[in-house]
């Protein structure tokens, strides 16, 4: 019997809005609603100096803010903790080569690399946050825009950056591989996909899962204090792939389609 | 198969009533200059500010002789004697139960304005006191009827009838209160195989409506057996209304939530809650709400 409260199925996502490009002066940001859950996500890139161990590659760094508005409990310092394991998840599910493509983000091996600085704002909490989250971050690295730079070497050796002037000469980052995260929740004997506040209250425990668009996982996080039985984590793991697989595909295609609407699409924003 | 729709945002204004119906409402913002004649008193949700009358909240002006005051479209539940509540039970204490109903200060269930089971009319004993916790325990539903208000604003509530008493298995939808329209009865058994309690604080209870109506048990027994899923597809399809209804900022009552249901057959019940669905059935909803007025 495959009914919830709101008349969904246990893996059918509530409907969900997403818009790019809402913040003006960052180098890429999305906006998701899914259901009473709206988060924000924007992406700055700076340069900066390469880690030491990866000495030709760019690296992304997270910064998870829970926003007051979003529920009392995140009043004062009250977001701070989730805030810290929502990023903490948001490094994990990245840590994994193949999910973007760091060499492209290097400017001078040793020297110089773009540095993506995400900041994710959650300005209201209705339930399943992390999937939300996921898909903003997706949507907003595939908004992204670095602009294109030289380095020119002078007579005694020293490099030297040139920006190149044309505001749209930039380079777009490849999302195909970023994962998005999916969270499974069980409730009784049964697992549901993409909980709203009270269903997560019923849920004792619940795993996330983060999958491709091709359906490998990057990263697993169990969560909650009720256990899970073994055979249920693996029935788990295959539904959320399956469901991982369907969210990328429409995910992309409303990305595309955004895409294609071009400079005169008409922003709806915040004031809508 | 998992069913994922993602769309990009659109502007949309709330289809629900707008325009004036049957007399024009002054309708006020906060800071907004109610009067400059300075012959009036001040009620609730106005302040004096250089010989102007300014209203402090968002809703709409009333006028009592002299005495002006602004009544707050979305505000917590103000209890009024005989109003029927849902509440939760949140504290269990000495000799009365605190009840949660959306409402500014936590209401009063006390022992003596609780049925016994069993219908028995004597004092409460000690021994009734310390087996309070059998009765209603901490996130327990039940419906009330408000008795009396304190001085504080707390509202005392009894179940001193065998309508009211704790809730068994059914949905909860919480709105705003002053999206429920007074009514003689908020008991309602709905056609369509469900039954409705709207309570006045803005929590609706909806639930399968009972085969045989016990008398002896006074609200106590829950019944605990699984619900059928054709039950349970009206229950969400009456709680997806509900929800849509609530959005379009229309009046909730048993009238305008049939109606609805009715407007919804045709779609699915995970589709009542996309937007463009909304409107469509609340725009049906509306439509024949004015036919059976006028």
């Amino acid at each position: 019997e495959d009914l919830r409260v709101d008349g969904r199925g246990c893996e059918d996502y509530r409907c969900a809005e997403v818009e790019t490009d809402v913040v003006s002066n960052t180098s890429g940001s999305a906006r998701v609603k899914l259901g009473h859950t709206d988060i924000l996500v924007g992406v700055k890139a700076e340069m900066g100096t390469p880690k030491l161990e990866k000495p030709d590659e760019g690296y992304l760094e997270f910064f998870v803010d829970c926003s007051a508005n979003a529920t009392p409990e995140f009043e004062g310092r009250g977001g701070e903790e989730l805030g810290s394991e929502i990023a903490s998840t948001l490094y994990s599910v990245f840590s994994s080569e193949s999910t973007v493509d760091l060499k492209s983000l290097c400017i001078n091996p040793r020297e110089h690399c773009w540095v993506l600085y995400i900041d994710v704002l959650l300005l209201e909490c209705g339930g399943n946050l992390f999937d939300a989250i996921s898909i903003a971050v997706k949507a907003a690295l595939f908004n992204t825009r670095i602009p294109k730079v030289r380095v020119l070497e002078d007579e005694e050796g020293s490099k030297e950056i040139e920006l190149s002037d044309d505001p749209y000469d930039c380079i777009r980052l490849n999302v195909d591989s970023v994962p998005c995260i999916v969270t499974l929740s069980k409730i009784g004997y049964r697992h549901v996909v993409d909980a709203t506040l009270q269903e997560e209250a019923c849920c004792l425990a619940s795993l996330l899962i983060s999958v491709t668009n091709k359906g490998t996982l990057t990263s697993i996080k169990k969560v909650g204090k009720g256990s899970l039985d073994p055979e249920s984590i693996f029935e788990m793991m295959e539904t959320g792939k399956r469901v991982g697989k369907s969210l990328h595909i429409a995910l992309q295609k409303i990305l595309d389609e955004e895409e294609s609407l071009g400079t005169s699409r008409q922003k709806v924003g915040f004031l809508g | 198969m998992a069913a994922i729709s993602m769309r990009l945002p659109v502007v949309r204004k709330p289809v629900g009533p707008s325009g004036p119906r049957g007399g024009e409402k002054h309708l006020v913002a906060p800071g907004d200059t109610i009067t400059t004649d300075t012959g009036y008193m001040r009620g609730h949700g106005t302040y004096v500010e250089d010989e102007k009358l300014i209203a402090s909240v968002a809703g709409a002006v009333e006028r009592v002789n002299k005495l002006v005051c602004v009544r707050a479209l979305k505000t917590r539940y103000n209890g009024e004697v005989g109003d029927i509540v849902v509440g939760r039970i949140t504290e269990v204490q000495q000799k009365r139960w605190k009840v949660e109903t959306n409402s500014r200060l936590d209401s009063i269930l006390l022992l003596s304005s609780m049925n016994l089971p069993g219908g028995e009319l004597r004092r409460r004993s000690a021994e009734d006191e310390l087996a309070m916790r059998d009765y209603l325990q901490e996130g327990d539903l039940i419906s009330a009827e408000v008795q009396s208000i304190f001085s504080d604003g707390a509202v005392s509530l009894h179940t001193r009838s065998l309508k009211y008493g704790k809730l068994g298995q059914g949905v909860l939808v919480q709105v705003s209160p002053s999206l429920v329209k007074r009514q003689k009865t908020h008991f309602h058994d709905l056609p369509c195989g469900a039954s409705v309690i709207l309570g006045n604080n803005g929590f609706i209870w909806i639930y399968p409506t009972p085969e045989q109506k016990d008398e002896e048990a006074g609200g106590f027994t829950t019944n605990l057996e699984p619900v059928p899923l054709s039950d349970r597809e009206v229950i969400s399809r009456l709680r997806n209304c509900i929800v849509a209804l609530v959005t379009q900022k229309m009046m909730l009552f048993d009238t305008s939530i049939l109606y609805c249901y009715e407007a919804s057959l045709p779609h699915q019940i995970k589709d009542i809650l996309k937007p463009e669905v909304m409107e469509e059935i609340v725009l049906e909803t509306q439509q024949r709400l004015l036919d059976l007025e006028g």
